[in-house]
């Protein structure tokens, strides 16, 4: 039987080449992030501040603060403390926090569940509010609808995120009392992933701010959609899906909407990294005890450890993201893996 | 038919008001940050002190008139001029169920002595004597006039309990400051409140402790849930909203919107945290001159800036410790005149002026960058031209010792709750060795007032004592040694049935074991 379908088997084998070349291609990419991120945050280290005038009080003498250094092996040359983190890395670990006094992959693993639950619920809200207004107002642009909502993203896009997030606590906490001001609520421990999706308190702590982490990105997605959708409907295909006979919800939503997707997915990509650095603002107004949150106080308190972590975190995080996309990319237009062939 | 359908809901909503009037009373507090331990040797801060006080009890504490009231200690006399002996209170146990006897004195004593934070507080101390189960001695190495001062710092803590070695083979007692240890996660004191439930930076659960000793404290709040809330306006918005009951501490700017609410209230009281400004006369020649420091006294304005800037919430100062302290004279204040400044200046020789360079920090103290911008503008008015930098906290330090400007912005607050203190690290002659002066940018040395100081640490009797530290502060104000603005206000707001007002007090240990709810 494998001598009857040559072709298909050799199809097979090219394939799974390609798959491994690319698979090693991206890891080399993580890997060589990494190794940049790290090192820019190591050589910013030393500007960032004095990580032990956190830790002790304000009357302790110079000399035990030195000793601390030392401990801590603030005072080694630079180069030394890079290959010694480096090692480490390559172990596995991080470094130590030096306020939690923990490991650093721990303290930023325990911190994600909250920030990834941030993340998802802005980007179900980006996904579910400007997809239908994209097309509504791609098919109606001359509509009052269509006009209003271009208009209200442009106030949505001007205002920062922090100033959205405490006029909704202002307006939906303080002033209506219909929803909390701050905090994750109850929260359900799954084998370490802390979630607050599945309480009812947990949804309701998460309601003002994903709006707020969803605002900045809304209007882009709403104007994207519809900017790509309109082209679209102008194309020959469209018009020869018309003049088929096609329904008209086949045309709008299986056709051009499929089309329309391609760069919305691209530029979805490099958003989910601007988003996850508004969370850094939004957590902060929320007290929402997620990564943003954390790395802001790990600023504050000059804890490099933490610091120097969390970008390389984010990093992979970017890289991961990002070869998620190509591939999504690639099985939505199989041109692009036809051509990427040659 | 709605008639039945009223009385039923009548009767509910009485049944459901008596149960949250009897029973369990909850505080939900939120302050800016949470302890950073369970473990109180661990840093000698505000907030470590805040918490001790709610998990342990002291020998002694501190009453709102700044009165000593015994807590662990009932009484107290002077042996002779080197020891203190004090008899302690029978039948205290601690959270673990061990009993509260001397040993705990003598081993807490000893682990402040180790504790990098504490030892320097504790340098003058040799050590604990037992006299017996119930009493102790506590001897120092001179004649120490502010032993009961620091009696209000030995918070004993379970010697047995923190006995042995933990899960990881290291001793229980570790004290680790950048690390895992026991303590850091394990307590048991005396204190009204038992750590239940501990996430660092998310939310801890402090328990009654059924069997606390104090019954005859008016205190009602069986569970206190603390979260902190970093943001200022989170906070506040987390009070008018309801979502918790006691917030600290608050924003001045939000103190307005506090007294009008309905539902919450403010209290304010003038705090000992002095805001001042240090004029470096190694690097700038002008500032040896008394005239010249003189001057820029006389131009600065404290009143302005505390009613524009501050807004009221801050209370002008001219010498270092506010009333109530040892040292405080009321002949001392602030002396805001230009016509003054600008003939003292003229009278140095420098009627033009001069330029110099001042760094402040913008996020330690309420208001930091704006004082120092209005210092700057008020410098400008006697022909100085001050060009100013400023900074966060986490770079601002380690600027400051290296006293890379002519002005240095410092606030102090003295963790002895006494006048000497504040001269012992921003006034008196920089000596590495002894560690005086350690926050000196200004380099100003005069022999007569390190002799004062020196001299009022083993000076026993209180009048002399004060006396003493008077001269102090009037050598400072005459010389214009520094430059006061102000001490800042301490704040505090709760919703309307939180009874703060009895339990907040200068030092800004508010004692939540007394705190009513109603």
């Amino acid at each position: 039987m494998v001598a009857v379908c040559p072709l298909y088997y050799y199809q097979k084998e090219k394939n799974r080449r390609f798959m491994f070349a690319f698979v090693i291609r991206r890891v080399t990419q993580a890997v060589v992030v990494m190794l940049v991120i790290s090192f820019i945050g190591f050589a910013i280290k030393h500007q960032i501040g004095d990580p032990v005038r956190d830790i002790v009080g304000v009357s302790v003498s110079v000399a035990e603060r030195e000793a601390l250094r030392d401990e801590l092996g603030l005072n080694d040359p630079f180069i030394v403390q890079y290959v010694r983190f480096v090692k480490n890395a390559a172990h596995g670990d991080l470094g130590h926090s030096f306020f939690f006094k923990k490991p650093t992959l721990e303290v930023i693993l325990s911190k994600a569940p909250a920030t990834l639950e941030l993340v998802f619920m802005s980007g179900l809200i980006i996904i579910l509010v400007s997809i239908p207004i994209g097309i509504y107002a791609a098919i109606n642009p001359k509509s009052l609808f269509s006009r209003l909502t271009m208009g209200v993203s442009i106030v949505g896009v001007s205002i920062p995120v922090f100033l959205t997030a405490i006029l909704l606590i202002y307006i939906f906490s303080v002033e209506l009392h219909w929803l909390p001001s701050y905090g994750r609520g109850e929260t359900i421990n799954l084998h370490g992933w802390e979630s607050g999706i599945l309480t009812l308190d947990g949804l309701r702590h998460l309601i003002l701010p994903s709006i707020a982490l969803s605002s900045i990105m809304l209007p882009l997605f709403i104007r994207l959609i519809r900017a790509e959708m309109m082209e679209v409907l102008e194309t020959e295909y469209i018009k020869f899906a018309w003049a088929k006979g096609l329904s008209r919800r086949r045309v709008w939503l299986l056709h051009a909407f499929k089309n329309t997707l391609l760069p919305v997915i691209t530029v979805g990509g490099v958003q989910l990294g601007i988003l996850i650095a508004f969370t850094i603002l939004t957590e902060t107004v929320f007290q929402w005890q997620g990564m943003g949150f954390m790395f802001l106080e790990a600023v504050e308190r000059s804890d490099t450890s933490l610091l120097v972590a969390y970008l390389i975190v984010v990093g992979v995080l970017f890289v991961v993201v990002n070869t998620l996309v190509d591939i999504v990319y690639g099985l939505v237009n199989p041109t692009v893996r036809i051509t990427g062939r040659k | 038919m709605m008639k039945k359908i009223f009385m039923v809901f009548l009767v509910v909503i009485v049944a459901l008001s008596f149960g949250t009037m009897a029973g369990a009373k909850t505080l939900k507090l939120a302050m800016d940050a949470d302890p950073v331990s369970l473990d109180p040797h661990v840093q000698l801060s505000g907030g470590m002190l805040q918490y001790s006080h709610m998990v342990f009890d002291p020998l002694v504490r501190w009453t709102k008139d700044m009165k000593f009231e015994p807590r662990l200690a009932t009484k107290w006399e002077r042996v002779d001029d080197l020891t203190m002996r004090f008899y302690l209170r029978k039948g205290v146990k601690f959270h673990s169920g061990n009993s509260f006897t001397a040993k705990d004195v003598k081993w807490t004593v000893e682990r402040l002595k180790v504790s990098q934070d504490f030892k320097g507080l504790f340098e003058p101390f040799v050590g604990v004597t037992i006299v017996d189960d119930y009493t102790v001695d506590i001897v120092t190495k001179k004649p120490y006039s502010l032993l009961l001062n620091m009696a209000t710092y030995i918070f004993p803590m379970d010697s047995e309990f923190y006995t042995g070695t933990d899960a990881n083979g290291q001793p229980k007692d570790a004290i680790v400051k950048i690390g895992p240890s026991f303590a850091l996660m394990n307590e048991s004191g005396t204190g009204r409140y038992r750590v239940t439930y501990r996430e660092q930076g998310v939310k801890t659960i402090f328990d009654a402790f059924p069997e606390y000793w104090d019954t005859r404290s008016p205190g009602n709040v069986d569970k206190i849930i603390l979260t902190p809330i970093k943001n200022d306006a989170t906070r506040v918005a987390a009070l008018l909203s309801g979502d918790v009951g006691f917030i600290m501490p608050v924003p001045p700017q939000d103190y307005d919107r506090i007294n009008k609410s309905k539902n919450s209230k403010l209290v304010a009281m003038s705090g000992s945290r002095i805001i001042t400004v240090q004029l470096n006369q190694n690097r700038r020649a002008e500032f040896k001159n008394r005239l010249v420091r003189q001057a820029i006294v006389y131009a600065t304005n404290n009143e302005g800036i505390v009613k524009k800037i501050m807004k009221g919430t801050a209370t002008v100062a001219g010498q270092q410790a506010p009333t109530g302290f040892a040292g405080y004279d009321p002949a001392l204040v602030p002396r805001y005149d230009l016509k003054k400044a600008k003939a003292l200046m003229k009278e140095a020789g420098y009627e033009n002026g001069f330029e110099c360079t001042m760094i402040s920090p913008n996020n330690r103290y309420v208001n930091d960058e704006k004082i120092a911008e209005a210092f700057a503008g008020m410098l400008s008015k006697i022909n100085i031209k001050v060009n100013l930098k400023t900074m966060p906290k986490a770079q601002y330090w380690d600027q400051f010792d290296a006293q890379v400007a002519d002005i240095q912005l410092i606030g102090w607050h003295p963790d002895t709750e006494d006048s000497a203190n504040y001269t012992e690290f921003l006034l008196m002659c920089p000596n590495k060795e002894t560690g005086y002066g350690q926050y000196n940018s200004g380099n100003y040395c005069n022999p007569r007032v390190d002799e004062l100081v020196l001299a009022s640490q083993t000076e026993t009797d209180l009048k002399k004592r004060s006396a003493m530290l008077q001269e102090v502060e009037r050598i400072l104000y005459d010389d214009a040694a520094y430059v006061p603005f102000h001490w800042q206000n301490l704040s505090w707001a709760g919703q309307k049935n939180v009874m703060l007002e009895s339990i907040v007090n200068v030092m800004n240990f508010p004692y939540f074991g007394d705190l009513v709810i109603e």
